[in-house]
């Protein structure tokens, strides 16, 4: 008997997901103000199409961590949606670990994880210890592996004396905490964090990057890391999606971002009392604090050694620092140029 | 793409939908034919659910052994849901007296009337309390189950809640049924079934077991139609969360009109509760089959044997509504 | 005093966006008032002994319960209870529960009601047999009792609120104070059609002010005369309420549980 090759045997191998030119509409209903439109609204109800997404794609390869940024409305979480198979979009194609995810939603679904910053996905009244089996069986793990699972996530994140108290009287760290281990109980290879370190204080934040950057190195867990706090991106990602108005505007490493928009750095002086004016002919001043000035300059026009010995010979600096400009800056730029 | 046997593999690989190709598929079903994407559904469908998962491991026999079945993951749903309520012990417990004190009093303003009025046309009060019995008796079970569809609406939807059920691999109305399970509407199937007890007791009806099973069926099917209700009142909340009083209004204006004889009301109204909403097949064909009394509708006797049959059907409709729902809401995100 | 016609003229405002939900309650009502008075009308036909209400006394009765059936104080805030579910309860009950809250459940109350009883009443009267007042004096009183009836109704729901600050979870409250109201305010049963030997109780608590003495002044059964002292009555209960209310407020929040961190 021949047995010939399958068709997915010669297809190209896709990437782990894959989004291409992916579309989606809302309808907005539009209603005039006040009681005499509220009498109008019963009879006559006018709609407005907002694309949340617009031609996006992009495509993950597996044990990437992907920071994906955007203004409030831009599209972030319409991404998420159809990526994790709750929305289904009206037109564009993709594929998560070979599968569309509103189409085989249940399959789907077993192999993703996902934690919402600001909703949680345990069970207000129950301690933590019985939201954790009633995943379990609603996700059909095995006991065996759920208990492996769940011992060690216990211990990474420090959740052993939490396992018995009601999720409602858990700080928002703990919460936190919880979340990230409910959503990794049935061993997903694709983990969706929305504002995963929001509100939560720093050490807290810390503890959580911490684990997700562990969870990405050393299981090759693929994330995307949906959030509004850059020091998240900078500390976790080195590749950064950034989206508005439903269209990707950058898909690349963070750097190249800087580079990209912003070719200029920064120089921080910290000068000894009763300094006068500072200038310098291929800087310029952005700021002055007291003793403290602030200069940016364009390291294509001057190196950074040039320039530091020349204010350092030229002006009493006790202490100097050199950095890139803020994100904040780099994204806000991005923003307002794509708006144009 | 043409016809093709599968290959068989040591280790399935990430596309395989189901996880078991070919000759692994303990079913021994093998997938091969015209029309590849046909076949999966086939073959996915008969597997029921086995799969490989990306570790590989694949189950045994027909099922997953380690995914629990519908009506198990109800119960730990249920278990779950006690404990919660447990929490607030005080609430639970006068919830099940309050739940008690409120269905006693219906009952007792039946008596009432009757007290007044003798009789409702031919009709006499234990007949009338077992209707009230059983009509009871199933609502309580379908608010008992199925009271997270009760408050699907303001709750789940509103508060954007029904995205975590989207995200688990389990179906969508087993999930909502699960939220909240009340153990405290059993306090109004005690009192339907004490009711029913004392009808049974005054009217001294000569028992058989097919009768005895028709009155367990009865009140079934009762419980499948009033859940039918309360999921189509959950398809409404995809929609809209303010106009969800009509599916109460048919569910307890419906469970008030079946405490009494179909036969004291309007034409148009009868109708609507006979073959929209299937009341009548609930207690009162059941009721005339029982009390011999199959005479006062021109319906043959054996069909009434089967009447409570139609709640099932209902809930099975009201289940394709709730996915056309839940298609609803996909596309448009709420 | 703007404040209120604030609330009130945003709360209809918001109420008329939702079209389908207005359609949707006056069939509640409708559905409910059928049921019922065809309930009545066959037991009526099943007996020629006379009745301490007439059939038509009855069924305008039932009517009547249907057009203001909103005003009953059978459900809470819903907002309410989740909040204090939430522990968020410290926030938003720290304002003295005065007559600043009374008031805004007064217009939160009258808003949705008054769209839905004129519907009923011109229906019931057209089709249903819905019967007008009895004498211009009882219609007169009616008024004035729906009034005292409608302040006696936010004065309970404003009760069982504050009673929610003692039991986290206010379903349990809400559903005895439910079923006691349902029962003892006369929309299940008129009550005089209560037996004889439980007149006496009903006529002592304060519920029935809030639906039987209200249609029973509309429709005959309790003359215009007799009318005053009831209302004096209900007016008294609404005055009792209100010190209980504040009182237990204020213990309450002296004993206050906030939950969560």
């Amino acid at each position: 008997m021949q047995l010939r090759p399958s068709m997915r045997e010669c297809s190209p191998r896709m990437a782990f997901i894959e989004v291409e030119r992916l579309v989606k509409l809302f309808y907005v209903a539009e209603r005039a103000p006040g009681v005499w439109g509220a009498l109008r609204g019963l009879f006559h109800r006018r709609q407005r199409e907002v694309r949340a997404l617009d031609g996006v794609s992009f495509s993950i390869a597996e044990g990437e961590m992907v920071g994906y940024i955007g203004p409030n409305g831009a599209g972030k979480s319409t991404t998420v949606k159809v990526l994790g198979g709750i929305l289904v979009p009206e037109a564009g194609r993709c594929e998560v670990m070979g599968r569309v995810p509103w189409r085989d939603r249940i399959e789907h679904v077993r192999g993703i994880g996902a934690v919402f910053g600001q909703r949680t996905q345990l069970w207000w009244d129950l301690p933590v210890a019985e939201s954790f089996d009633l995943l379990r069986d609603i996700y059909g793990v095995s006991a065996a592996e759920h208990a492996r699972a769940r011992a060690e996530l216990v211990e990474t994140l420090g959740l052993a004396p939490l396992l018995d108290t009601p999720v409602r009287q858990l700080s928002l760290g703990q919460r936190m905490r919880c979340d990230l281990a409910a959503s990794l109980l049935h061993s997903p290879r694709i983990l969706f964090l929305d504002e995963p370190t929001i509100g939560l204080d720093a050490p807290a934040k810390l503890a959580v990057r911490d684990f997700v950057r562990k969870l990405n190195r050393e299981r090759g867990v693929t994330v995307l890391l949906t959030t509004h706090d850059l020091d998240d991106i900078e500390a976790l990602c080195e590749r950064v999606l950034v989206i508005n108005a439903g269209r990707i505007l950058h898909d690349g490493p963070l750097a190249a971002l800087r580079r990209g928009v912003m070719n200029e750095r920064r120089v921080i002086l910290d000068l000894a009392d009763g300094a006068g004016e500072v200038s310098d002919p291929d800087a310029k001043v952005l700021r002055r604090e007291g003793a403290r000035v602030e200069l940016s300059f364009d390291p294509g026009a001057v190196s950074a050694p040039a320039l530091i010995s020349r204010l350092t010979a030229k002006y009493p600096v006790r202490d100097l620092t050199v950095e890139n400009p803020p994100i904040e800056e780099v994204i806000a730029r991005i923003y307002s140029e794509q708006g144009k | 793409m043409g016809g093709f046997w599968t290959e068989i593999r040591p280790q399935p690989p990430m596309n395989a939908e189901c996880g078991m190709m070919g000759d692994e598929c303990r079913t021994g079903f093998r997938a091969y034919s015209h029309f590849p994407h046909f076949a999966f559904r086939i073959h996915h469908f008969t597997c029921l659910g086995g799969d490989a998962g990306p570790t590989g491991i694949r189950s045994e026999g027909r099922r997953n052994m380690n995914r629990p079945g519908a009506l198990r993951l109800l119960w730990t749903y249920a278990r779950a849901s006690f404990r919660g309520q447990m929490q607030y012990k005080a609430s639970f417990t006068m919830g099940i007296i309050a739940q008690v004190f409120q269905t006693a009093i219906e009952i007792a303003a039946i008596w009432a009337l009757f007290a007044r009025f003798g009789s409702l046309l031919s009709w006499t009060l234990p007949e009338v309390a077992m209707l009230y019995g059983i009509a009871n008796m199933s609502l309580a079970i379908a608010e008992s189950a199925g009271r997270g569809f009760d408050i699907f609406g303001y709750r789940v939807v509103k508060q954007g809640e029904f995205d975590w059920l989207l995200l688990r691999p389990r179906s969508t109305a087993l999930q909502v049924a699960g939220l909240e399970i009340h153990l405290r509407y059993m306090g109004r199937f005690i009192q339907g079934a004490v009711v029913l007890g004392w009808a049974v007791a005054k009217l001294g009806i000569s028992w058989t077991f097919p009768k005895a099973v028709l009155v367990a069926g009865s009140v079934l099917g009762g419980a499948c139609l009033f859940s039918g209700l309360f999921i189509l009142q959950a398809v409404l909340a995809f929609w809209t969360t303010e106009s969800l009083e009509v599916f109460a209004t048919v569910t307890y204006g419906g469970v008030e009109t079946a405490q009494y004889p179909l036969g004291i009301y309007r034409g148009w109204f009868r109708k609507f509760f006979t073959f929209v909403v299937p009341l009548a097949c609930m207690n009162y064909f059941p009721a005339l089959v029982i009390l011999d009394r199959t005479t006062l509708v021109p319906v043959p006797a054996g069909l009434l044997w089967l009447s409570p049959l139609t709640g099932l059907v209902f809930l099975l409709v009201s289940l394709r509504f709730w996915e056309f729902g839940v298609r609803h809401y996909r596309s448009t995100g709420s | 005093m703007r404040a209120y016609r604030a609330v009130f003229t945003a709360r209809m405002a918001a109420l008329l966006q939702y079209r389908a939900a207005a359609v949707a309650g006056l069939a509640t009502q409708f559905f409910w008032g059928l049921i019922r008075m065809m309930i009545f009308d066959a037991f009526y036909r099943s007996s020629s002994l006379p009745q301490p209400m007439t059939r038509e006394q009855v069924i305008t009765y039932v009517w009547l319960g249907q057009a203001v059936f909103a005003f009953l104080p059978t459900w809470l805030d819903s907002e309410v209870q989740a909040a204090i579910r939430g522990g968020n309860v410290s926030y938003d009950l720290l304002r003295p529960l005065d007559l600043y809250r009374y008031f805004r459940n007064l217009a939160a109350r009258l808003a949705p009601a008054l769209l839905r009883c004129s519907p009923i009443f011109v229906f019931g009267w057209l089709f249903f047999g819905l019967a007008l007042p009895a004498s211009p004096a009882a219609a007169v009183m009616w008024a004035v009792s729906m009034l005292a009836a409608l302040l006696l109704s936010a004065s309970i729901c404003t009760l069982t609120s504050v009673s929610m600050l003692w039991t986290v979870s206010g379903e349990g409250v809400r559903l005895f104070l439910g079923s006691a109201v349902w029962i003892l305010c006369g929309i299940v049963l008129p009550l005089p059609l209560f037996p004889d030997w439980l007149q006496p109780l009903l006529n002592a608590l304060p519920f029935r002010g809030l639906m039987d003495v209200p249609f029973r002044i509309w429709c005959g059964h309790i003359s215009p005369a007799e009318a005053v002292p009831n209302i004096l009555s209900v007016f008294a209960w609404t005055a009792a309420l209100i010190v209980a209310g504040n009182a237990l407020m204020a213990r309450g929040m002296r004993k206050l549980v906030v939950q969560g961190g």
